[in-house]
This record gives structure tokens, C-alpha cells and sequence, in this order.
């Protein structure tokens, strides 16, 4: 009797371990997943994880007030108010999904095709190709400081990143992918599935992923994309070594009321984020492009385009929204060679009031180049991941 | 004979040398008697009603620095540390002087009627560009710019005051994103947009200033809380502007007023820029309200101003070619109150001039309202001839006597940061692209830095300003030299304090 007990007794105690080693056991991730990473639980740099896990702002532009709120002033000036507050497991899946051809159509273009962090988060052609080879008629806008943005694409149709990446997901010409096919394709890969539990830990772990979620990542991650730390920013938070005497010149001429660049590019973001219409040319044989006349439906902003910031522009060659510069040179130019000097013939445009005639020399040009190049910052450039959830790989060029 | 000559030439050479000593000596320095500039002020708001009162000045607490005629205005600033101020000797001053600090104020010495003159010599874009707070500029001649006289992108608590600007391009003094100013006693002429322009800025008194001969005298652009006061408009293209122009980041105007002016003869004919807001203003403007909220017009002199004395617009009709939906275009809530007026609208011209011709009239009338706006009022309409006051009623208020000024009690304050904040908001925004608590990046974990530098956040500073790597395995950290002292340390504190 005595002997019996003593044998349930251990036999218990050896069994416990084993039961508890086959209850973790299975539940470890199963080993043909094992090249796929689980999601970071550390945000990003550039921003600090509050007690809710949610990833908040956190730069030396932080120090600072701004007029109204608006993100608009001098050097010393507060942004505008960012996107953020995402997870970083939300932030790190949408990396994943950033780079992922598997959100295409064909399964060959991802996000990062045309906006390559190689690339300034941009493409280096004049118009981006998208499925099919097909010829589109705009540049793919850089994604650096994208979540200060209050309106996307360059003729500013979107007001969220969630309603843009619609856009060029489902058309035809871009992406060409449905949102059917794309629930169908992400939720056909078990390692995608598992992500998607991990970052969205608060719905049933088996429900399959839903489109608000792939949004919800992707923009998490573009809001990410943070570049603060230029060598001008190190001039405006007070260290006036920071640029060299040509360098200042040319943010002089930038900011000055005769080449007027600031009063539209508007520090800290480079941005005043309203419509303009500057008249630039098109590319040879290429019609004008109607830009904000369109979704706005109003003539008055025929040939409008979005401000774009000019925080990393040395990356983004060429320039303006069809790509009709090929260097920073040709495109301060442009500004000095008169007023509606490139408007089709016929065409009635309302050419903002700050594009004049400044006569700029060529020694003033040369700088503003100069300072334009004092805008990049890369310092925060997410990692592209090595290995994809899809098996496909995180190539960016098609 | 000739001693007496000797000692007659030995007496006067020492009375020569006498009065010589005697002037060098008696005389004194003429610098002396320069007052120091009196800086943005703490009012006592509310002690008597008839006058600002002063309860103080912020203080000087810097250096003087001198220039003289042939030095570098720039120099002395990039010299300069806040609290600091730049004196100016007569001379001329062919630079492009920016300030990039804050607390610093540049004062011109005006002596035997010569003054200290930056002359742009139609080479160089602007005089003064600056983008610190509690800037002084005082006291100067500025001439032949291209671009503008004195140009503010952002900056609190500015100051500009009894400078004399011809000819300095686009605008002669214009302060943009600032909040609570002081424009008075500055006379400018022959300015291609407006003389003075507040555009995008909050809390400006503009004072005891003389414009004339420019497209604009005074203009008040998407902008709150200004007061436009004692002023001489004249022979500009249009005196006084409030309005709102479409397109721009901050896109109201309101709470303006404009008092106690003189706006006389704004008939010169229209030079402004092809495409500027200002080139549409028809010669012979006195007073223009457009798409501007709340501003009263009392105890003005309005006089011999051709198109008409005071003129009233909604967006579509004044600048109906740039469309904004962000912005409300129609003027509501102008109050008239006691004003002169006569001899307006002698000579109508364009848009106005027809309309007026429609009502058998050809003349223009002293005040001219047309399209959009509600609430508006004036006083005694009868005393004016009028077109589209049909609904303008009686004003809630008969004088603003209470309003003193429109700038604010105290300096506007910087954001202030605490320590730990700042170092936060270094440690987040700068070190995290390198630096993490548990993980390599492209530098150590923050762990062992912690552990490296226990209880020593003045070796980290050391370390930021000078690297020295010690680790074969991990790449060479970049100086962080360009972080202010303050934040290096707020820095190397805040990373000793992480917990995770």
C-alpha cells in the first residue's frame, strides 16, 4: 500500500514535467515557420512606447511652438500633428506587407517597387510602371514624413493614407489587385495569419484577416517613416556650424521674398501642404496634366498640385509630378525663367501669385541646390526584411 | 622784436592746443548719450484706461556690440548671444543680415543726422531676415533691396520701430508667423506690394507709421488681433487692407482695427507684380475689407481717395481668381464707427465705376460694399454716401476706447521643456535611429551604456562630443557635437534613468 502511494506520488511529480513540456511544446511556433520572424514589440526609432503599446512622436521639433498650430513658421517651429499611436507589432507588419509582392495581382509589384527606400522612398523615374508594364503618368510621391501629410497623392484626392493605398492597390494600371483576391492570397499564408493574430491580439486568433487590418498596417508603417535629422535640422535646433557659409547663402535665397521658395515649402516640413499651380512643363509630347482640377472639380485649380516637402528631394530625382527635371539644378531654374513661361498654348491657368520673375543668378541657384542637399536624412531607414511571410522575394525593382 | 612775435605764435598755439584738449575732454563721447531700446514690455492692462502703462521691460542682460562703418552688421550677430545688442554706427551697410537667435536686438545710431544705411544696392534680396524670438531692430535707413526691408519667418515678441525704408523691393517690413509685435514709428515709401505687411501673424499693434507712394500702405493678411493705429496713408495705391488671401496655411483674419489714421490721396497708380493680390487693388483705395471678420473702422480721416473712401468685399468679387474651400470668403461683422470722410471716389474707376454708373452716379462713394457678409454695422449712415449698406444696422458699440492694444499682456513665453523631456525627446528622436534597450542596432544596446557610465552622465557627454570607439565589433558613432549642452546632458541623464 505504502509502496503504491509512493509510485502514484513520483509518478505524478514526473509526470507534471512532461505534461508541461508537450504543452509548450506545441505550442511553440511550428518549425516550417521557423524563417519567419515574429513581429518587433519595440517601436521604431523616432518614437517611444507608451504603457498602451502604442508608438508616439518623439523629435526635437517636440521643443517648439507653432502659429496656430499649423506646422508652419521659421527654424525653430513645431510640426504639424503626425499619424502615430500605432502598435509596433502593427507597424512591423506593415513592413512586411510593404515589401511583399504578394499584394499585387501578378504577385510581382509591392508597395516598395515604386517607393523604394533605396530611392528616397521613390522610384527614379520620371512616371512610375506599374502591372503590365503599363506607362503611368505621375512619379511615385517619396513616403518620407508621410504621416504630417492631411492629403495624399499629388493631386491631394486622399485624406488618409488608409483611403490613398486603395488607389494604386486596386487599379488596374498600378497594382491590379481586388480587395477579394488580396483578403484571398494574404489569408492562404499560414505565416501571414499568425502576424496578423499577433499584431491584432485582441480578435479571435482564427478569424481571418480583414482589409481594415492590412490598411491599418501599411499605414502604421508609412506614418513611420520619420527623417528629422538633417544637417539643416542640426542648424535650426541651433548649431549654426552645421551648414557651410554657401549652404547658408542658399537657405537664404530659399527663404528670401525675391526666390519665395519658403513661403510654400514652409519649414519644418518643407511643406505649407496647399495646392499650387506652378505651370511646369510636361514631359516632350505628353498633354497637360489637369492635377487638383479633377477630383476638386473646380477650374480654378486646373494644372494644381500638392506642395510636396522637400525633405530628402536630393534622393528623388527627377522632379516635379511628371518627372520633367532630371537635376535639382534644372528645377530651381525653372522658377526664375518667368511667369507661366511653360503653360500650353490655349491653356488658362491660374499661375500662383509667388511664381514670378525673381531673376535669379546663376551663383544664387547653385545654392539653393547647395541647401536643398542639406535637407537629406536617412538615419531612420527601416530594414528590409530578409525573408517574406509570402516565400516570395523582398525584391523592389520589377 | 622777434621774441615778442615768438611768444605772441607760442601763446595762440597753446591756446589752440588749449581748446583742442578742452573740446576732446569736455565734449565727451557722443555715444553716451544713446538710450538703451526699450524691448517688448509687460503691460499693466487695465491700471488707468487712457494709456498702456508699463509695469516693465524685459531687461537687457548681455554685451554691447559695436559696428562701425565699414564692419559687418552679420558678424556682430553671429557673435551675438541672446540678450545681447548690436549697436550700429552711421555708415553704409551693403549685407544681408540674418538672425537665427533669439533675444537679440540691433539698434542704429543715429548721429548729426546720419544714419546707419543698408543698402541692398538692387543686388541683394533683403535687409534683415530673421526667425528668433524677441528680435529688436531699431533705427535704420534701409534702401534698394530686391526682396524685402525687414522680413520675420516666425519670432515672438518682435519689435520694429523707427526705421526709414524706401525702395526695398516687395514688402519694406513683414513680419509672417509671429505672435504679439510691435510696428511703430517706421516711415516707408515706394514699396512694389504692401509697405507694411502682417501676414499669418497674431497680436500686432502697427503704430505711428508714415507709408506712402506704394501699391499698399498697411495691410493686415490672414492675421487676428491687430490694431491698426495713428497712422498716415498717402499716395498709396489703396491706404488700409484687412483681408484674406485664398491658398494659405492660416486662413483667417479677424478682431482688426483700424483707428485714429489719416488715409489721404490714395490715388498712385497701381505697380504692383503681375499676379499678386495687391496688383488687382483699383488706384484710389482707401480702406479695404476683404473676406476679413470683425474689424472696426473708427476715427479715421478718409479723404481725397479716388475710387472710394472705404471699400467692402467678399472673395468671389475681390479675388475671385484663386479659390479656396478651406476659406470663408465673405466679411462679416464690420463695424463703422465715427469717421471723416469727404472728397472720395472723385475719379472710379473699373468694376466699381460701372456698377456706380448703374445707379446713375459717377462718382464713387465714401463707402462701398458689395457681395457677400452678415452683421455688419455703422454708425450715422446718413453722413456718407454709400452704395450696399442697404443691410448694415445699428453697431453693438459706439467707441473702443478699452482697447488699448492688441498685444498681449506679457511676452508670448517659449514652450518650455523640462529637462527630462528634453532628454526624452533626444533620446527617441536622435539616439534611437543607433541605440536600443535590449536589442543591437547599429551601436551598443542602451543597456550597456548604462552599465559603462553608472551614475556618470558627464562621461556620456564626453563621449558624445568625442567619440572614441573601443569596440572593434561596432562601427564609429559620429560626433553629436551639434546637440546644445543642455540637451547632451538631458540626454546622457534621461538614458542613465531608462528602465526598459
Amino acid at each position: 500500500m505504502k509502496k503504491h502511494n509512493l509510485f502514484l506520488r513520483y509518478g505524478l511529480l514526473l509526470l507534471l514535467p512532461a505534461y508541461l513540456l508537450l504543452h509548450f511544446g506545441f505550442n511553440l511556433p511550428a518549425s516550417e515557420y521557423d524563417e519567419v520572424p515574429l513581429l518587433n514589440s519595440q517601436c521604431p526609432p523616432g518614437f517611444k512606447k507608451n504603457a498602451n503599446n502604442e508608438c508616439i512622436a518623439q523629435n526635437l521639433y517636440m521643443q517648439y511652438d507653432s502659429p496656430n498650430n499649423k506646422g508652419v513658421g521659421g527654424l525653430q517651429t513645431g510640426l504639424p500633428e503626425i499619424r502615430d499611436g500605432f502598435s509596433p507589432q502593427e507597424i512591423d507588419l506593415g513592413r512586411y506587407l510593404f515589401f511583399d509582392p504578394v499584394l499585387s495581382g501578378d504577385g510581382k509589384i509591392a508597395c516598395a517597387s515604386c517607393h523604394d527606400p533605396g530611392k528616397g522612398f521613390s522610384d527614379g523615374l520620371a512616371a512610375s510602371i506599374g502591372a503590365n508594364n503599363h506607362q503611368l503618368t505621375r512619379g511615385a510621391p517619396s513616403l518620407w514624413n508621410v504621416g504630417y501629410l492631411k492629403r495624399l497623392f499629388w493631386d491631394g484626392r486622399a485624406t488618409s493614407l488608409e483611403e490613398q493605398m486603395q488607389g494604386p492597390l486596386f487599379a488596374e494600371e498600378e497594382m491590379n489587385n481586388t480587395p477579394e483576391n488580396l483578403l484571398f492570397s494574404l489569408n492562404g499564408i499560414d505565416a501571414y495569419k499568425k502576424l496578423f493574430a499577433e499584431a491584432y491580439p485582441e480578435r479571435d486568433a482564427s478569424s481571418p484577416i480583414a482589409l481594415n487590418e492590412i490598411y491599418t498596417a501599411l499605414a502604421a508603417f508609412q506614418a513611420s517613416l520619420v527623417s528629422l535629422n538633417s544637417k539643416y535640422d542640426r542648424y535650426a535646433h541651433g548649431y549654426h556650424k552645421a551648414l557651410n557659409e554657401k549652404e547658408i547663402e542658399g537657405m537664404n535665397v530659399f527663404r528670401s521674398f525675391v526666390a519665395r521658395c519658403a513661403e510654400c515649402h514652409t519649414p519644418p516640413l518643407f511643406t505649407n501642404q496647399q495646392f499650387a499651380v506652378i505651370g511646369t512643363p510636361e514631359p516632350e509630347g505628353m498633354p497637360l496634366d489637369p492635377g487638383a482640377e479633377v477630383p476638386f472639380n473646380d477650374k480654378s485649380m486646373r494644372g494644381a498640385f500638392k506642395v510636396p516637402s522637400l525633405r530628402n528631394i536630393e534622393k528623388t530625382a527627377p522632379y516635379m509630378h511628371s518627372g520633367r527635371f532630371k537635376t535639382l539644378r534644372e528645377t530651381v531654374e525653372f522658377y526664375t525663367k518667368g511667369r507661366g513661361h511653360a503653360v500650353p498654348e490655349g491653356e488658362q491657368l491660374y499661375i500662383h501669385w509667388h511664381i514670378w520673375n525673381p531673376e535669379l543668378s546663376d551663383y544664387e541657384l547653385d545654392r539653393l541646390v547647395d541647401f536643398l542637399k542639406t535637407l537629406t536624412d536617412e538615419t531612420f531607414t527601416p530594414k528590409i526584411p530578409e525573408t517574406l511571410p509570402s516565400g516570395l522575394q523582398p525584391t523592389i525593382n520589377l | 622784436m622777434k621774441s615778442k612775435i615768438l611768444k605772441f605764435l607760442g601763446a595762440l598755439v597753446l591756446i589752440a592746443i588749449g581748446v583742442f584738449l578742452g573740446r576732446s575732454v569736455f565734449s565727451g563721447p557722443k555715444e553716451s548719450t544713446i538710450p538703451m531700446p526699450s524691448t517688448i514690455k509687460y503691460r499693466n492692462a487695465g491700471v488707468t484706461l487712457d494709456s498702456s502703462e508699463v509695469a516693465m521691460n524685459k531687461v537687457f542682460s548681455g554685451e554691447i556690440i559695436e559696428v562701425k562703418d565699414g564692419g559687418s552688421i552679420q558678424e556682430a550677430v553671429v557673435a551675438a548671444n541672446p540678450g545681447d545688442l548690436i549697436r550700429v554706427y552711421p555708415g553704409t551697410y551693403s549685407e544681408n543680415v540674418y538672425i537665427d537667435k533669439d533675444d537679440i536686438s540691433l539698434q542704429g545710431v543715429v548721429m548729426n543726422g546720419k544714419w546707419p544705411t543698408l543698402d541692398g544696392k538692387k543686388e541683394i534680396n533683403d535687409a534683415f531676415l530673421y526667425s528668433g524670438n524677441g528680435i529688436v531692430i531699431e533705427n535704420f535707413k534701409i534702401i534698394n533691396y530686391k526682396g524685402n526691408g525687414i522680413m520675420g519667418q516666425a519670432g515672438n515678441n518682435f519689435v520694429i520701430r523707427n526705421n526709414w525704408i524706401i525702395d526695398t523691393g516687395v514688402y519694406g517690413i513683414f513680419p509672417q508667423y509671429g505672435k504679439n509685435g510691435l510696428i511703430e514709428h517706421n516711415v516707408l515709401s515706394v514699396i512694389a506690394d504692401a509697405a507694411i505687411y502682417v501676414g499669418m501673424c497674431d497680436n500686432v499693434d502697427v503704430v505711428h507709421n508714415e507709408v506712402f507712394d506704394s501699391v499698399a500702405g498697411i495691410e493686415i493678411e490672414n492675421s487676428r488681433h491687430c490694431l491698426v493705429e495713428n497712422n498716415y496713408a498717402h499716395n498709396n495705391t489703396g491706404g488700409l487692407l484687412a483681408f484674406i488671401t485664398p491658398g494659405l496655411p492660416i486662413k483667417t483674419t479677424f478682431d482688426v482695427i483700424f483707428r485714429n489714421n489719416f488715409v489721404v490721396n490714395n490715388n498712385h497708380e497701381n505697380f504692383g507684380a503681375p499676379g499678386s493680390t495687391v496688383a488687382g487693388i483699383p488706384a484710389g483705395t482707401g480702406i479695404l475689407i476683404m473676406a476679413a471678420d470683425d474689424v472696426i473702422v473708427e476715427n479715421n480721416i478718409i479723404t481725397g481717395n479716388d475710387n472710394a473712401g472705404i471699400t467692402i468685399v467678399d472673395l468671389a468679387n475681390g479675388d475671385p481668381k484663386a479659390n479656396d474651400p478651406n476659406a470663408e470668403g465673405n466679411p462679416d461683422r464690420i463695424v463703422i464707427l465715427d469717421n471723416i470722410m469727404y472728397e472720395n471716389g472723385n475719379n472710379p474707376t473699373g468694376e466699381l465705376k460701372a456698377i456706380m454708373l448703374t445707379q446713375l452716379d459717377n462718382k464713387g462713394p465714401d463707402i462701398f460694399a458689395y457681395g457677400g457678409g452678415t452683421g455688419s454695422s455703422i454708425l450715422d449712415k446718413n453722413k456718407y454716401r454709400t452704395f450696399g449698406l442697404d443691410d448694415y444696422g445699428v453697431p453693438p458699440i459706439t467707441d473702443t476706447q478699452e482697447i488699448e492694444t492688441m498685444m498681449t499682456p506679457a511676452p508670448v513665453p517659449a514652450r518650455s521643456v523640462s529637462k527630462e523631456q528634453l532628454g526624452e525627446l533626444t533620446y527617441y528622436g536622435v539616439c534611437a535611429g543607433c541605440h536600443a534597450f535590449g536589442t543591437r542596432l547599429i551601436g551598443v544596446p542602451t543597456e550597456i551604456i548604462q552599465q559603462v557610465y553608472h551614475n556618470n552622465p558627464q562621461g556620456i557627454v564626453n563621449y558624445i562630443n568625442n567619440p572614441l570607439n573601443v569596440r572593434e565589433d561596432y562601427p564609429d558613432m559620429p560626433p553629436q557635437d551639434y546637440l546644445d549642452e543642455e540637451a547632451k546632458l538631458a540626454v546622457a541623464e534621461y538614458i542613465l534613468s531608462l528602465k526598459e
